[in-house]
């Protein structure tokens, strides 16, 4: 099983400029363990000082917001594509 | 693709980086949102009451303290709308010190957008980008279009497919091109972070966003000045985004510390639609987090299920003082009506979540009658008018004689008498 994960490209300076990668990940703590082997700096980068995800990330799983998919809880499917974009938002 | 300026520049909220002026709406070490900071000692002596009141009767008058580049010459006269006693909507829910700032007759385009995008446009040009767009709930849609034409920049323009036909209409009678997306603003919006990474485009809501964002603290400026340099006691405002309440606090707090008025507590309250509310949720379960939602109301422009500036919102309010309330769609067009019935002004959706949740705060006590309170009031009901589908028949046609007239108006009333033998006429 595999996923594809996409970040923005503030992230690439720590990824050797890599925005994409595929993962064995079978959820959300899965692909976070995935980035700390991989991309250690990456991982500093999106992780707050407890180790949890920076909540201005948002995680996308095929154009859904995975909190609508259950969160931590979702189980990725194969091909799944997982992207991580800031939360920046409009509107007032 | 930057600028540099002594007055003001992108400053990180969480780490404190400061970026100099960029196309840039994000920390690029932790992803926080980015915001302007001032040099507010530079402009102590030149923001002043009397420099103020000699300017122009527009947001200009406060270009000192809004990101403008040197050497642009803003020609569009946005902002200062009125700020009303609203006595008659005051009468009905039990409020005897109540303000309308009606930004439902901003111009170009009729709502507050138009405050923003002026700021963001300016930038835009100055960055260099020839194509501006935004994702939008529809009035950032018609600012941007009207706008851009004005400025002979192309604009490119992203809403949700389910978009009121009033707001598409007003989009691309200005020539803009627009792309309707299946899916509801949080799809749009996540979209247009995607384009505005591959594409060498001006989102104003996305990569101009902090320089947009400073467009709303002339709500804040012109409420405090049309009060008389005074602020208010509480302040009621639509949250979609959640950035607008928090402009207007900044707005406020530069007031204070350059000493054009008298520092004072001030509440906020934020206003949204049950049907979208995460903001109203956190502030109700006094949680620093943001539970997004799947929005369902016909406030369509308030209906952003996981807002930003959210977290932000919420404990602004709070430590405020202030609430935050939301309400029904059917309280909604009821709140569209009363403001119409009461003060003579027809406002959309997200101005009847407004007049709703106002009502309500009276009438749960959490705002007091004689207290000085201001709502804000972001957009026209010309846009939305489907929303009162078929609350109004339109009635038969009367022949044009005096007599059938007459026969009609006792048969709406049912009165006997009829108004021309009271008259004395036949």
């Amino acid at each position: 099983m595999s996923i594809k994960v996409t970040l923005p490209t503030a992230f690439i300076r720590h990824t050797e400029g890599r925005k994409q990668f595929d993962s064995a990940a079978a959820n959300l703590s899965g692909l976070l363990a995935d980035i700390d082997q991989t991309f250690p700096a990456l991982s500093i980068q999106i992780k707050d000082d407890d180790g949890k995800l920076r909540r201005f990330i948002n995680i996308y799983v095929n154009e859904e917001d995975i909190r609508f998919l259950g969160g931590e809880t979702y189980a990725f499917q194969d091909g799944d594509e997982v992207m991580l974009i800031p939360s920046i938002a409009g509107g007032r | 693709m930057n600028y540099s300026c002594s007055r003001y520049e992108l400053k990180c909220n969480e780490c404190g980086t400061l970026y100099g002026n960029q196309p840039l709406s994000a920390c690029p070490d932790c992803l926080a949102p980015l915001e302007i900071v001032y040099d507010l000692e530079a402009v102590r002596g030149i923001f002043t009451r009397e420099n103020i009141a000699a300017g122009p009767a527009n947001i200009w008058r406060y270009a000192a303290l809004l990101p403008i580049p040197e050497g642009f010459q803003p020609d569009l006269p946005v902002g200062f709308t009125p700020l009303i006693r609203a006595k008659n909507l005051g009468k009905r829910i039990g409020a005897s010190n109540l303000y309308i700032k009606n930004d439902a007759v901003c111009f170009p385009t009729l709502s507050f957008k138009d405050r923003v995008v002026s700021v963001a446009l300016a930038n835009a040009q100055k960055f260099g980008f020839e194509i501006v767009g935004c994702s939008s709930t529809g009035n950032l849609a018609n600012s941007v279009a009207a706008q851009s034409a004005r400025l002979g920049l192309k604009a490119c323009i992203l809403v949700p497919a389910d978009l009121e036909p009033a707001k598409i209409l007003n989009t691309l009678v200005y020539g803009a091109r627009l792309v309707r997306i299946d899916g509801n603003y949080d799809h749009v919006n996540r979209l247009c972070s995607q384009i505005a990474e591959e594409y060498n485009w001006g989102f104003v809501n996305v990569n101009l966003r902090p320089y947009y964002a400073e467009g709303s603290k002339t709500v804040g400026y012109e409420i405090a000045e049309q009060l008389g340099w005074r602020l208010p006691d509480n302040v009621v405002v639509p949250m979609a985004g959640g950035s607008l309440i928090r402009k207007i606090r900044k707005a406020f707090n530069e007031l204070i510390y350059l000493g054009l008025v008298e520092d004072k507590p001030v509440r906020f309250f934020g206003a949204q639609a049950t049907g979208c509310s995460p903001i109203s949720v956190a502030v109700k379960e006094g949680t620093d987090f943001i539970e997004p939602q799947r929005p369902n109301t016909i406030a369509r422009s308030l209906a952003i299920g996981s807002p930003a500036d959210g977290p932000a919102a919420a404990h602004m309010i709070r430590s405020s003082g202030g609430w935050a309330e939301d309400v029904s769609d059917v309280e909604i067009v009821s709140g569209i009506q009363e403001l119409a019935e009461t003060e003579g002004i027809f406002t959309e959706t997200a101005g009847g979540v407004t007049t709703a949740v106002t009502a309500r705060l009276y009438a749960d006590g959490r705002i007091g009658r004689d207290q000085t309170t201001v709502v804000c009031i972001t957009g026209n009901g010309l846009k939305t008018t489907d929303a009162l589908q078929g609350r109004y028949t339109q009635e038969r046609a009367v022949r044009p004689r005096l007599a059938d007239f007459d026969a009609y108006l006792r048969e709406l009333d049912g009165i006997v008498e009829t108004e021309l033998a009271a008259a004395g006429g036949n």
